[in-house]
């Protein structure tokens, strides 16, 4: 592995040499506490930033797409609006309701963001570029992100308010219920690497056809049945627009976030994005074919470059659907992950078990492989798109 | 098939989005402090007191201090001390005038009562919407020097009702001069004899009063 290695760029190596020339005189042991903690000052560091930028993009794409300019006063074109809202939220009071839970409600917060944060860690970011190897990240990335409905539920209950509460509940609903999709669309991946592990996943997706057309996972017909369940699971996971329920503010004033307010609340904000961006790199890395180039001719461009440039990109999908559609309804919700997600996450399991059989067929057989994972993939989606669809008519408005 | 009007709906907001750099017509709102739209004529918040001329605003208000708009006020913002000595008004009779005219725009609640029921004109709605003060107690008490606006000003915010109040005043200033001419003249003439008798119209009309049903 040692020659590739010294045979690439400078740049792909340059976060480590940066960090090997930071800690490379400490004794062995201190050394490796040293780089684990540079690891996560740069990963809070950089995911901060992006939270922050974050929600200044989405403010101004929502206001571009409603034919605002949005944000434009606090520095230049409005970059510097993120701080002036970060400085609000901390100058703001606190206040804890009289009869809450103050531990839990403390908690809370405190727990959302520490198991938001402890999903980045298995992600590859590029080449080199992974926190931790784990040979079962895929499953630590779900069971970290996971935990983030319980302190959802720990706001709901510690703040003693009945929102709240009914927010909790409704989320904890939602979340349970696309949690099944989310993991369903991933296992058939797991399925096709032969791994679990998520740099494994990635190196899966090397290399290009005919040189042209990367190996990506998006690129097959079930990867791409998976990557639709995959994206509308996670925009769900993530409380976001169309799905989100759990702080409906025409509906249950801030869910969860009623009693919050302050810098706490800003903690759970900065949850939701954490996740958000966690959910659109795990994408990136089960789909999109994580750090690699899409053209064989691109990838002297380090690979954490095209990891930042995917992952945005599916953050810009996720700000754009947020600007599109409205939001479901309770009942809608729950019965388009379980009537529609679901079994055709299950059957998209099948489509990559027989994608990864034929694995060896060639010549016109290689046409019959692509025609029955095509028909696997679409024809579940029309069937369950006509079956979802049925029985609701044009809705009339009889009192307006 | 399930998903197209998704996808609709996500072509539309993507066209806004991308229309809204190379179009600037697009836009609904404006950039606030560069930029301004004109306010619709209709539009009116808090009271000032008209003077004739710009140049000498406390010689030529329209307030007589007749403190009706003081009384009628429902949340009593209005403040107006008399004048002891008269001062001759637009029309040139000697008048009392306010001393003091303060307004806590505070407190006004920009119900135009006090505009409705000054007989003078004197009192009417402006447009200025950027008070901002520092001081909340003394800065948003406007005394007489803050209210007073000239007519032209009345003119540009709101010139339908201006030129209707104009035509108005002046038609009362020329019937005045009418009358005090016709006085005038009534010194000087002999008394003319008495009115003729009235003219058949009006006896018409008193016969063709409706009579009571026959019962």
């Amino acid at each position: 592995m040692s020659a590739p290695l010294i045979a690439e760029p400078l740049l792909e190596r340059a976060p480590l040499i940066a960090r090997d020339w930071l800690t490379h005189a400490l004794p062995e042991p201190l050394r490796w506490i040293a780089n684990s903690l540079i690891t996560i000052v740069v990963l809070l560091t950089v995911f901060g930033l992006l939270f922050a930028f974050l929600t200044l993009a989405e403010r101004k794409v929502l206001g571009r797409v409603q034919n605002r300019p949005g944000p434009n006063r606090t520095g230049w074109a409005g970059l510097l609006q993120p701080f002036a809202d970060g400085i609000k939220m901390l100058t703001k009071e606190d206040i804890v309701p009289r009869t809450a839970d103050r531990v839990l409600h403390f908690l809370a917060p405190v727990a959302i963001l520490g198991f938001s944060f402890l999903t980045f860690a298995v992600i590859p970011y590029g080449r080199h570029l992974v926190p931790v190897e784990l040979d079962a990240g895929i499953l630590y990335f779900f069971a970290a992100g996971s935990a983030t409905e319980l302190s959802i539920f720990m706001a709901g209950w510690s703040s003693h308010n009945k929102y709240a509460l009914v927010a909790a509940m409704r989320a904890l609903a939602q979340l349970i219920s696309y949690e099944l999709p989310l993991l369903l669309s991933a296992v058939p991946v797991v399925l096709a690497a032969g791994t679990l592990s998520a740099s494994g996943i990635v190196e899966a997706q090397a290399g290009y056809k005919w040189g042209l057309v990367p190996h990506w996972h998006v690129l097959t017909p079930w990867g791409a049945a998976s990557f639709a369940v995959f994206f509308i699971s996670a925009l769900s996971e993530s409380n976001r627009s169309p799905f989100d329920l759990p702080e409906a503010e025409s509906e249950l004033i801030a869910g969860h976030l009623t009693e919050y307010s302050g810098f706490k609340y800003a903690l759970f904000f900065m949850a939701e994005y954490f996740g958000m961006c966690a959910l659109c790199g795990m994408a990136v890395t089960l789909f999109l074919g994580g750090w690699q180039a899409p053209l064989p001719a691109l990838e002297f461009i380090p690979s954490y470059a095209w990891f930042s440039a995917k992952l945005l990109a599916l953050l810009l999908v996720f700000i754009w659907v947020r600007a599109t559609l409205p939001r479901l309804r309770m009942d809608q919700l729950t019965r388009f992950a379980w009537k529609f997600l679901v079994p055709l996450a299950l059957v998209n399991l099948g489509a990559s078990a027989f994608w990864s059989l034929t694995f060896a067929w060639t010549g016109p057989m290689q046409a019959v492989r692509w025609a029955v994972s095509l028909a696997l993939a679409v024809g579940p989606f029309l069937l369950l798109g006509l079956r979802l669809g049925s029985g609701i008519g044009k809705r009339t408005y009889r009192c307006a | 098939m399930l998903g197209i009007g998704l996808l609709q709906g996500l072509a539309v907001t993507a066209r806004n989005f991308l229309g809204s750099f190379h179009d600037p017509k697009r836009f609904v709102t404006v950039q606030y402090p560069e930029e301004r739209t004109r306010l619709p004529e209709a539009y009116r918040n808090f009271p000032f007191l008209v003077s004739e001329s710009a140049e000498d605003p406390m010689g030529t208000l329209r307030c007589v201090a007749c403190q009706i708009c003081e009384k009628e006020c429902p949340p009593q913002c209005i403040y107006i001390e008399k004048s002891r000595d008269k001062k001759p008004d637009a029309g040139g009779r000697p008048q009392i005038y306010p001393a003091v005219f303060d307004i806590d725009i505070a407190v006004c609640m920009s119900c135009q009562i006090c505009v409705e029921v000054c007989p003078f004109d004197a009192i009417k709605m402006d447009q200025v919407f950027e008070l901002a003060a520092t001081d909340r107690f003394g800065g948003l008490v406007l005394d007489r020097h803050a209210l007073a606006k000239p007519n032209s000003y009345f003119q540009q915010v709101h010139p339908a009702e201006a030129a209707d109040v104009d035509e108005r005043l002046a038609a009362a200033r020329r019937a005045a001069e009418e009358k005090a001419r016709a006085a005038a003249a009534a010194k000087l003439a002999p008394p003319r004899p008495a009115p003729a008798p009235k003219p058949p119209a009006a006896q018409s009309a008193e016969a063709q009063k409706p009579s009571p049903p026959a019962a």
